[in-house]
């Protein structure tokens, strides 16, 4: 291996090959998708109907949830057993935006009260959802709402260095105490039957064919966008660090960083990632309740991760695409009963036989490769799995 | 616990009195100054009132068998952990260790090496010695840091004294044990600390490589940074040729030249064997 | 009709008719023990002289009295003859004599005394006033606590003789509270008698008594006011207490399901360090097995299905063992060290084994029944305690002792011990350490096969039962201190109580949500939990 005499060596370039071929992959897919099913005949082979429109809108929105757990877990070795919280957040707050346009087309007509409120006999409209009907409002509540849960939880857990299955565990218990407080009526967030029966978005007709389409093209920008900044992050000093965090975090405490608030950063950016997902999420499903925050949602957001090869980025947002399209296409069919039987699977499966994902597993292989002739005797370092 | 706790007791008293003015001057003179520190775990007392103070610009082996409280005395000088008793104080006495954390003491400017090698596995030889350089340590600038030239200069200089430019594209965790160790001493060295402390460097080097590291620790000792040394290897304590303590129970046994602590009836009977 | 249910309309019943009896019984002056007269009554044929003669029993206190009116109730009170005499029919028609229940010789024709609604009513007085004085204490002690209810002041002098024929201390209480309770409202008695009416009800502390003490008439003397006040402020005082000892009590219950589910948990995540997210599952699978247990005695040996429980017990925790040891076998020994990858590992175990059992008996809840041992329900002081739920702190604290004793005095458990504090040395002492791992994961799920056993009696037995206890026993380990078996009894007990003692305060959902953000913040606080072990930090 010829070694430079400047050390400007090896240093990624933002995008590298995988993240190109990625982008270029969602700019396909944006402009593809809505030429299929704006302009091919219905009863064309090759036409995309709109239900399919918002399915895959869905994915992206998982996608880019992903690549938010990705951010964290592949680089800073937090499992978060949560964060499913910070994507039903942002999925809250934007819901709660379409009920405040439905107005007077609701059930009982009024017009400042949702349905349920209505229905639960309450006069007035509760603090918390004032402003709502401004999407700008709205908007920076779906970075604010999780960024901000992240920043006291993280403040809290990182400060007094609660690591690895700890704080697995007592994320766990943040979405779950969520949960229960979200199932209440008395929360003024709908209960158990959540937000629903959205009108429109910014006066457009949200079951209209032209803002589906345009929602899965912000879903697909959304995501491609989330790539860009967890590449620019993980590749400047601070992702360094980060991954030297997960690694050997007391290394880095002695080293003169303050571990806990790399951690933090990245925690709180991770969760705005994965509000602005559920904020995605909302308009293209027409409903958000409180399910979104059962720890089991959380943890199936992992085994995408993991499918795909976690502290890969690109592997995430496959993972995600490829657990969920398996997931539609097997709970549709007469497979149905045994979907649950092939999650597991999954998950025994990618942990033992495939621990660095698809894409990681690919990254290795190509390595080996390129590296074959140099030092044949040296193995690469494998990346040990961090805690 | 009798021969030596009959020791370690003296030196408490004096200072938990009125300091006497021969202390007062030792603390404003030392850069490091440890005084009746205690560690307890459980009931086992892993330091039992150490004191001992190093100069600016010394270099000072430690020895002593297991379980004599080197490791735990690391631990409380970096904020490891919290003593029981006792004060730790940097710079004069400038500075009070035990209310710090680990990083602010890494700041302050002490550096560790560990007993296990400890480098950032995944990363470059060179991003280690990037990651460990002096400089901006906040969380948001480093997002948008850009490499000075001169940071690049530094970082090819420690490159030549740790012999290690070969590999600097490397992932650290594909270096060789002795490879790691002097990287973590390099590591160190960008940190430009005021004091080191190294513990067990040279644990599985050869003897080319032990003579190696002497001659490293020593230029680096040569550059102005105080440096103690925890180490078993006795050639390498006398390739280093500076003054030795011996710890025992978590006091200090006898202190001077190699020649004269060798040469002490407890510290044979303790630790090197007759 | 039960005698409880007749018992509980005693009251009104009094109330009705015994100021009447009273009045009859007054006049006739008749002396305890001599019937004769009485019996003489029913002979008449005349409703005014049958509600006299029941006055008449209903204050003699004969032994007798009570088997004549409750024979005139069934009507099988027979008179006739000459002179005419009164008769019981007894077994198989023959007339019984009513004063000593033999049959009579020379039984004459007769004809039977005759009942209407007014009689019934006095029946049903006298009975009650009989049961004052009935050769059962129990009875009488029930009868006591009616008329204290009543407060009937009509039933004064039927309580008076009662009173002074009674040598139960326990009725005799009871008899003299219900008179108090009575005096405490009766109009013309002196401020000294108030005031001992007073404090007797006041040291009864309970519910009823507040009631009663709060009646005290506005036209009573300020002293015997001043005395209900003082006895009211105690009793809420008291009561008070009472209510935190029954929260602390059921806080006990709560704590020792949590401990059940945990303390597998505290095994194979406490000593191995697996974060067995299947455990869940474990407790599920032992559920079902008592489920299936039963469906075989039910089918098969309808006799033994008290014992169920107890059958299904070591049944679970071999079944469930087995399929711990399966699991480490085939899949978590391979994740050794990688903590993460177990849990997801784990998590894909419990999805499958769910659906497997989903796929087996149904997605909805199996009936699983309690053996009559543990059904029914007692009272310490004013608290009321339930006997399955004693059964499951009991079974807690049994098991927990069980797996300490085991860990402690076995050669396994040394093993296990061994094996956890130093993998290498325990192998080359000629430890099977892969076998010890094996042992300990199954050890661990088996002990939550046996929780599932317990909470099957409390709980729903459906696929997701598990998943509604992992979350619960992770924080119970973490919260006590991961590796150690005290810290999860305290923990669980403690995290139950808690959680008990914030219900009344913020309602039971946000109670959880309150414990489980509290647990949040301690765990930061102490990140090793209640009882964590110190030592010299490891490195890096």
């Amino acid at each position: 291996m010829s070694t430079s005499p400047m050390n400007m060596t090896r240093q990624p370039a933002l995008l590298g090959t995988s993240g190109i071929i990625f982008l270029a992959v969602l700019v396909a897919v944006s402009v593809l998708v809505p030429v299929l099913n704006l302009a091919v005949a219905p009863d064309s082979a090759v036409h995309v109907p709109t239900y399919v429109v918002s399915l895959l809108g869905k994915y992206l929105t998982y996608a880019l949830l992903a690549l938010s757990v990705d951010l964290i877990w592949g680089y800073v070795g937090i499992l978060s057993l949560g964060q499913g919280a910070f994507f039903a957040l942002g999925g809250y707050a934007m819901g709660m935006y379409l009920m405040r346009q439905i107005g007077t087309r609701g059930v009982y007509g009024d017009p400042v009260l949702p349905d349920f409120m209505v229905f639960l006999n309450w006069k007035e409209l509760p603090w918390f959802w004032y402003g709502f009907d401004m999407f700008p409002f709205a908007a920076l509540m779906v970075l604010l709402a999780p960024g901000l849960l992240a920043l006291v939880f993280g403040w809290f857990a990182f400060r007094s260095r609660v690591t690895g299955v700890y704080l697995s565990i007592i994320t766990q218990a943040m979405t779950f105490a969520l949960l229960l407080a979200f199932f209440r009526n008395d929360m003024g967030f709908g209960g158990n039957n959540g937000l629903t029966d959205f009108k429109d978005i910014l006066g457009f007709n949200i079951q209209a064919d032209g803002t589906r389409l345009v929602l899965f093209v912000l879903s697909a920008l959304a995501l491609a966008l989330g790539y860009v900044l967890c590449r620019f992050l993980v590749r400047s000093h601070f992702g360094k660090v980060l991954v030297a965090i997960r690694d050997a975090e007391t290394r880095v405490r002695f080293t003169g960083y303050r571990a806990e608030n790399y951690k933090l950063v990245a925690f709180v950016v991770s969760a705005m990632l994965a509000g602005i997902a559920g904020a995605l999420y909302v308009p293209q499903v027409g409903i958000i309740n409180p399910s979104e925050f059962s720890p089991a949602n959380s943890i199936e957001i992992i085994v995408w991760v993991a499918v795909g090869g976690r502290g890969t980025l690109v592997g995430a947002a496959l993972g995600a695409v490829l657990v969920n399209y398996a997931k539609t296409y097997f709970t549709s069919g007469i497979l149905a009963p045994y979907w649950l039987f092939m999650l597991g699977g999954l998950f025994v499966a990618v942990t033992l036989f495939l621990p660095k994902g698809i894409v990681g597993t690919f990254y290795e292989w190509r390595e080996k490769r390129r590296q074959h002739d140099d030092i044949p005797d040296e193995p690469l370092a494998t990346p040990r799995p961090a805690e | 616990m009798t021969a030596t706790a009959t020791l370690a007791p003296a030196t408490a008293e004096l200072a938990t009195a009125e300091p006497a003015p021969a202390a007062k001057k030792e603390l404003t003179e030392a850069l490091l100054y440890l005084d009746a520190v205690t560690v307890t775990f459980d009931g086992f007392r892993a330091l039992n009132a150490l004191s001992f103070t190093v100069d600016p610009g010394e270099m000072r082996a430690v020895i002593g068998p297991n379980g004599a409280g080197k490791t735990t005395m690391m631990d409380v000088i970096t904020g490891k952990t919290r003593p029981d008793r006792g004060d730790v104080f940097f710079d004069g006495g400038i500075t009070d260790l035990t209310k710090l954390d680990e990083t602010q003491i890494a700041t302050l400017g002490i550096g560790r090496k560990f007993q296990k090698p400890t480098v950032f596995e995944n990363h470059t030889v060179l991003d280690n010695l990037r990651l460990a350089l002096k400089g901006q340590r906040r969380a948001l600038p480093n997002i948008f840091r850009r490499e000075s030239a001169a940071a690049r200069e530094r970082i090819d200089e420690i490159f030549e004294t740790i012999r290690l430019t070969e590999h600097r594209d490397r992932l650290g965790g594909a270096l060789s044990h002795g490879q790691k160790q002097w990287l973590e001493i390099g590591m160190l060295l960008a940190q430009d600390p005021k004091l080191l402390l190294v513990d067990e460097p040279v644990a599985g080097m050869t003897d080319a490589e032990t003579a190696q590291t002497a001659e490293l620790l020593r230029a680096i000792n040569a550059n102005g940074h105080s440096v103690v040394v925890v180490e078993h290897d006795m050639t390498f304590v006398r390739d280093l040729g500076v003054r030795v303590m011996c710890l025992h129970e978590g006091s200090v046994l006898a202190e001077g030249t190699l020649d004269q602590v060798s040469a002490n009836e407890r510290v044979i009977e303790v630790y090197l064997g007759r | 009709m039960t005698s409880s249910a007749r018992l509980s309309r005693l009251p009104r019943v009094l109330c009705a008719a015994l100021a009447l009896l009273f009045a009859a019984a007054l006049v006739q002056r008749v002396e305890a023990q001599d019937i004769s007269a009485a019996l003489g009554q029913l002979t008449t044929n005349k409703y005014d002289d049958t509600e006299a003669a029941l006055g008449a029993l209903a204050l003699s206190g004969s032994p007798a009295a009570a088997g004549i009116v409750s024979a005139l109730a069934d009507g099988k009170l027979f008179f006739g003859g000459t002179p005419p005499r009164v008769f019981i029919e007894g077994t198989g028609g023959a007339l019984l004599d009513p004063l000593t229940m033999q049959p009579v010789a020379d039984a004459p024709a007769v004809k039977p005394v005759r009942v209407n609604n007014r009689i019934r009513r006095a029946i049903d007085a006298a009975s009650g006033a009989l049961s004052l004085v009935s050769l059962d204490a129990a009875k009488r002690r029930e009868a006591a606590l009616a008329v204290g209810r009543s407060r009937d002041e009509a039933a004064l002098p039927a309580l008076e003789m009662a009173l002074g024929k009674e040598t139960d201390p326990k009725v005799k209480s009871a008899m003299n509270l219900a008179r108090a309770s009575i005096l405490i409202g009766k109009e013309g008695i002196t401020p000294a008698e108030r005031i001992a009416a007073v404090e007797l009800v006041g040291a009864e502390g309970n519910q009823d008594a507040l009631a009663i003490l709060r009646s005290v008439p506005e036209s009573a003397a300020p002293e015997v006011k001043q005395a209900a006040a003082a006895a009211i402020e105690g009793i809420e005082r008291n009561l008070a207490l009472w209510g935190v000892a029954q929260n602390v009590w059921y806080g006990l219950s709560l704590g020792s399901v949590l401990l059940l589910a945990a303390i597998g948990l505290a095994i194979t995540f406490g000593v191995m360090g697996v974060i067995n997210m299947a455990h869940g599952e474990m407790v599920m699978l032992g559920a079902y097995t008592t489920y299936v247990v039963q469906e075989v005695i039910r089918t098969s040996y309808p006799g033994l299905f008290d014992a169920s429980l107890l059958i299904a017990i070591p049944l679970a925790f071999v079944f469930t063992g087995l399929i711990g040891v399966l699991i480490e076998r085939t899949v978590i020994r391979f994740l050794y060290g990688r903590a993460l990858e177990t849990l997801l590992a784990t998590w894909g175990i419990s999805l499958i084994l769910q659906q497997a059992i989903r796929t087996i008996f149904g997605p909805t809840n199996r009936e699983v029944g309690a053996p009559s041992w543990m059904s029914g329900s007692f009272e310490i002081g004013h608290l009321s305690i339930t006997s399955g739920r004693l059964w499951i702190i009991v079974f807690a604290l049994m098991v927990f002792f069980a797996l300490l004793a085991t860990l402690r005095l076995t050669r396994i458990g040394l093993e296990m011990r061994a094996v956890t504090q130093n993998r290498r040395m325990a192998a080359s002492m000629g430890i099977r350490t892969n076998w010890v791992d094996a042992m300990t994961f199954g050890l661990g799920s088996g002990i939550a096969g046996m929780a599932g056993v317990a909470l099957s009696q409390i709980d729903n037995v459906s696929p997701n039962l598990g998943q509604s206890y992992i979350i619960d026993s992770f924080l119970v380990v973490v919260f006590g201190g991961v590796g150690n078996l005290w810290g999860t009894l305290v923990g669980a007990m403690t995290l139950g109580v808690a959680n008990k003692l914030l219900e009344p305060y913020a309602g039971a959902v946000l109670g959880k949500i309150s414990l489980l953000v509290i647990v949040i913040l301690f765990i930061q606080k102490r990140p090793r939990g209640l009882f964590a072990l110190k030592g010299r930090s490891i490195e890096a």
